[in-house]
């Protein structure tokens, strides 16, 4: 057996007969699969806020989970002392969800390799020393504050993790990643008249701490939160009712994470609670719109080589021309509906059960002017920054709630707004998008993604995009029709 | 392990840091057994269960300091761990609002909080798993268009926490909590899926709500949807249900922290014994309620709860703090002091709401003419430092004090501080079912932008 990375075997003593006998363990009163999931987490953390360090962290979490599935059902159990013994006591616990003789686990276990190396990280971010991150984080505070006299607080947060992983299933196959992960986080307050605005940017990914130059140094993401800051000063109250939006590039394909990534999860479909359920083939978006899941792009938030049960991410193809195609896919799901695994089983750690989880949502670019785009509006809302967004996904509804927008009138860009929510209908809200800009950009890497309590990191990305009609929650009921 | 272990681990955690040279030191240790199953369609579909630990450390160097944490509790990963962590504190900058809180601060309640509920050890596995299958099969047998479910959950956690500090403090507590949940599906014809759900929660297995009743109530929550539509866009009153009122109540406590205040980070920042909100609005941070989600005999910096009052007839009282906070704004702490084991405590409520007015929420409800009954809220639309709020809803439209339709797809937007101002009636039905709790409440000014 030839493992790429021994980190388990060297730290904690682990042998492959130990995975086999914990594999059989598990496996002791019956249950059709169970897989061992070991995971060690190093990470840490600056927030400096007025100028000051607030806060140094550093922190290491291991265990292992060990998971058993018989028919649709999951037993669960972890450990976080590594030692083969006390795991094979959870290993027991997990068991306890089926009920029959023993089944044989495996025939020996084999490494199976990753498609790919997208994050060939040399220097993981938490081998850096702490005095180097410091100062990227004192730089983006100076340039912030530097930005504009009126920058009265800036808050910058630097967070970085190495996660070490093995996974070993009942199959045979047992397979490891290191996966690091970085981000950098401003806030800025810009202060006028006694007024108060805030912005924020970020940048990040599976990346060493040379990524942070160029557009992402810190530099620039301090100047993009105090930026978007002092835009705000001179918003007025956001227009409230249905109007022509235009998307602009990157991080506001949220709406695509929101409207349909989430519904299109195969966990959902399988049990029929999706407004997805049962419509594959069937159109779903305009002619214009291709959206997939990609979890193979190199360096991003969201990609991995592998999912935490072990499979290859892969691009997935979910909506194709306007029909939908396909679902998010675990292990679990794929084997009950016979469908392909597509390297979505995902988990926030070694404490949770895995489940069909997004990783790049992204939708193609097509061949639209975005200039041209924003000219065919005569009155909209131009959104160009998004906080977060989220979705009910049985009757479809979803929001994303704007921080930087802008009115059109006339063809023209003018006016900023104050914050507002969007809220739209999945499953009908891409049959409107009527322009698809040739400028698709993803993210910049800040994502983060909930779901039944586990959190994961996801990308997003969009070209400019026009959606005919979609429900803009301001406070100025009046202002739209009064332009008309 | 027992509490006294605890303490003798977070104790000895900041004696070792003292030794390595630190000018002072806490430590928090947590362990805690979790335990979930669902049960969907009369399935038990996830079975979960395991113990965790994880403890936390600080470490002054005079104004500098560092933090750290580890789920490795073995002999030689505590040295390095305090090791790594001072190597962190020399590099970090002064900052000297920083520090144990004073001493004359520390301390516990004596009294019992109710906290603990051995009923919820002694619950077997089976009996877990039979709440959850009856609050399910309740929820489906209520109506034929109950046609599917999400499942229901039955969880329940119960922990251990010590807490030591350097300044001589040592204490843990024991605390339990169980909830049951359930959420079914809804369909009528070709008409859109709808689900809703309603779940219980308490400290003890005894203060929960019967699955059945869960069940049923889910079951009509989802029903009540079922044909929801837009509304044209339009400024009506806005009555938020018990459910939604305290997301808004959690708005109210995001603005008054401390942490808030001194980083000029919220919009009621300057406002300490100002007007701000109408003066049947009284907000109180209640720190002694027996069995109160926010209870606890100490906070995560040693300091004993005690009541606060937030906003008195609408007049803005105190910030709630913790000891860094306090010092910044020359106040005294309020036993706010709220951490996980990752880095310094930040600040967190008590048991925070809005005290209860005298009208009953059916007579609310009767009381508008034209309006929106919100019993669903979505999305993070709210901005603390402008007051901005506008965020995703769903509810039920009321026509002449009665309800008429489900409405869906809309948003409702205003500013917090408007709104404080705007509340014109408060429930009497104020229940805890979390930290943060509010009635039913009726606010006007806002706008609900649909078609």
């Amino acid at each position: 057996m030839e493992i790429a990375d021994r980190f388990f075997f060297e730290r904690y003593g682990l042998t492959s007969a130990d995975l086999e006998r914990l594999l059989a363990a598990a496996l002791s009163e019956g249950g059709d699969y169970a897989d061992l999931y070991f995971e060690h987490t190093t990470t840490s953390s600056i927030l400096v806020d007025e100028s000051l360090v607030k806060s140094a962290t550093e922190g290491v979490a291991a265990g292992c989970g060990v998971r058993v599935i018989a028919g649709e059902q999951t037993g669960y159990a972890y450990s976080e002392d590594l030692a083969p013994d006390r795991i094979l006591q959870v290993a027991k616990i997990a068991a306890r969800i089926a009920s029959g003789p023993a089944r044989v686990s495996t025939v020996g276990l084999r490494a199976a390799s990753a498609d790919h190396n997208l994050y060939p990280v040399v220097h993981a971010p938490t081998d850096h020393e702490l005095g180097e991150k410091l100062e990227l984080v004192a730089r983006a505070d100076r340039a912030a504050r530097a930005y504009d006299p009126r920058i009265g607080q800036v808050r910058v947060t630097y967070a970085d993790q190495v996660r070490h992983v093995l996974v070993a299933g009942s199959d045979g196959r047992i397979v490891t990643d290191r996966q690091p992960l970085v981000r950098l986080s401003v806030f800025a307050i810009a202060r006028q008249n006694g007024q108060s605005q805030s912005g924020s940017s970020g940048a990040g990914g599976r990346v060493d701490l040379d990524f942070f130059q160029g557009d992402h140094s810190p530099e620039h993401v301090a100047q993009e939160a105090a930026r978007q800051a002092i835009v705000q000063l001179g918003a007025r109250e956001a227009p409230a009712g249905e109007m022509e939006v235009v998307l602009a590039p990157g991080w506001p394909g949220i709406l695509l994470h929101e409207a349909v990534g989430h519904g299109l999860e195969a966990d959902f479909n399988r049990k029929g609670v999706s407004a997805f359920s049962g419509r594959i083939g069937q159109r779903v978006a305009s002619q214009l719109c291709t959206v997939v899941d990609d979890g193979t792009l190199p360096g991003r938030r969201g990609s991995l080589n592998v999912d935490d049960e072990g499979e290859p991410t892969r691009n997935t193809v979910l909506i194709e021309r306007g029909i939908l195609r396909g679902y998010l896919e675990d292990k679990l799901s794929a084997d009950l509906t016979r469908a392909t695994r597509t390297g979505n089983g995902r988990r926030e750690s070694y404490q949770h059960i895995p489940m069909p989880r997004m990783t790049n949502t992204y939708m193609l670019a097509g061949q639209d002017d975005p200039e041209e785009i924003i000219r065919s509006v005569r009155h909209g809302l131009y959104a160009v920054y998004f906080g977060g967004g989220q979705v009910d996904i049985t009757s479809g509804k979803f929001v994303f709630s704007a921080s930087e927008a802008y009115l059109i009138e006339d063809g023209k860009v003018t006016a900023p707004v104050r914050g507002a929510t969007l809220i739209g209908d999945g499953p009908t809200v891409l049959r409107r998008v009527t322009a698809v800009g040739h400028d698709l950009r993803l993210d910049p890497g800040i994502g983060t993604c909930g779901k039944e309590g586990q959190s994961v990191p996801v990308g997003v990305g969009i070209p400019t995009i026009k959606v005919s009609r979609l429900t803009v929650g301001g406070t100025a009921p009046r202002a739209v029709t009064s332009f008309l | 392990m027992g509490e006294a272990q605890l303490e003798e681990i977070a104790q000895d955690l900041v004696a070792r840091a003292l030794r390595a040279g630190a000018s002072a030191a806490d430590a928090t240790v947590l362990e805690g057994d979790g335990f979930s199953v669902t049960v969907r369609m009369g399935q038990i579909e996830n079975l979960k269960e395991a113990a965790s630990r994880v403890l936390g450390l600080r470490v002054f160097c005079g104004a500098r300091s560092a933090s750290s944490y580890s789920s490795d509790f073995s002999e030689g990963s505590l040295d390095r761990l305090v090791e790594r962590t001072l190597a962190m504190a020399r590099v970090t900058s002064e900052d000297t609002a920083s520090g144990l809180p004073e001493e004359s601060c520390l301390g516990r309640y004596g009294g019992d909080l109710a906290l603990y509920s051995e009923d919820v050890t002694r619950l077997s596995t089976p009996e877990r798993i039979a709440l959850a299958r009856r609050a399910e099969e309740a929820a489906l047998a209520v109506d034929p268009r109950i046609c599917n479910s999400e499942g229901a959950l039955f969880s329940s956690t119960v922990g251990q926490k010590a807490y030591a500090n350097s300044l001589g403090f040592a204490a843990s507590y024991r605390a339990s909590h169980c909830a049951l949940s359930v959420t079914p599906i809804a369909q009528n014809g070709d008409q859109r899926m709808q689900r809703d759900g309603w779940y219980t929660v308490a400290r003890s297995v005894a203060g929960l709500e019967s699955a059945e009743r869960v069940g049923r109530t889910a079951a009509a929550r989802a029903l009540r949807r079922l044909g929801a539509r837009k509304v044209p866009t339009c400024q009506v009153p806005v009555i938020f249900d018990s459910e939604t009122a305290p997301s808004l109540l959690g708005h109210i406590f995001e603005a008054v922290r401390g942490d808030a205040i001194y980083r000029s980070a919220s919009f009621l920042t300057g406002r300490l014994h100002q007007k701000v909100a109408g003066e049947n609005v009284t907000v109180v941070d209640d720190g002694l309620r027996r069995g109160g989600f926010g209870s606890r005999p100490f906070d995560d910096e040693g300091v004993p709860p005690s009541v606060t009052p937030v906003i008195e007839n609408g007049v803005l009282r105190n910030h709630l703090l913790n000891s860094y906070a306090a010092r910044k704004l020359n106040l005294r702490t309020t036993g706010n002091a709220s951490r996980g084991v990752a880095g310094p405590p930040g600040v967190g409520p008590k048991n925070f709401y809005l005290a209860p007015g005298d009208t009953a929420p059916e007579d609310i409800v009767r009381s508008v003419k034209s309006g929106l009954y919100v019993t669903e809220l979505i999305g993070f639309g709210v901005n603390i430092v402008t007051g901005d709020y506008s965020r995703g809803a769903a509810g039920l439209w009321i026509e002449n004090g009665e309800f008429a339709f489900p409405v869906e797809e809309v948003t409702i937007a205003g500013r917090l501080q408007d709104m404080l101002n705007h509340i014109a009636l408060i429930g009497s039905d104020l229940e805890f079912r979390g930290a943060i709790a509010s009635p039913t409440i009726l606010v006007e000014g806002l706008t609900v932008a649909g078609i």
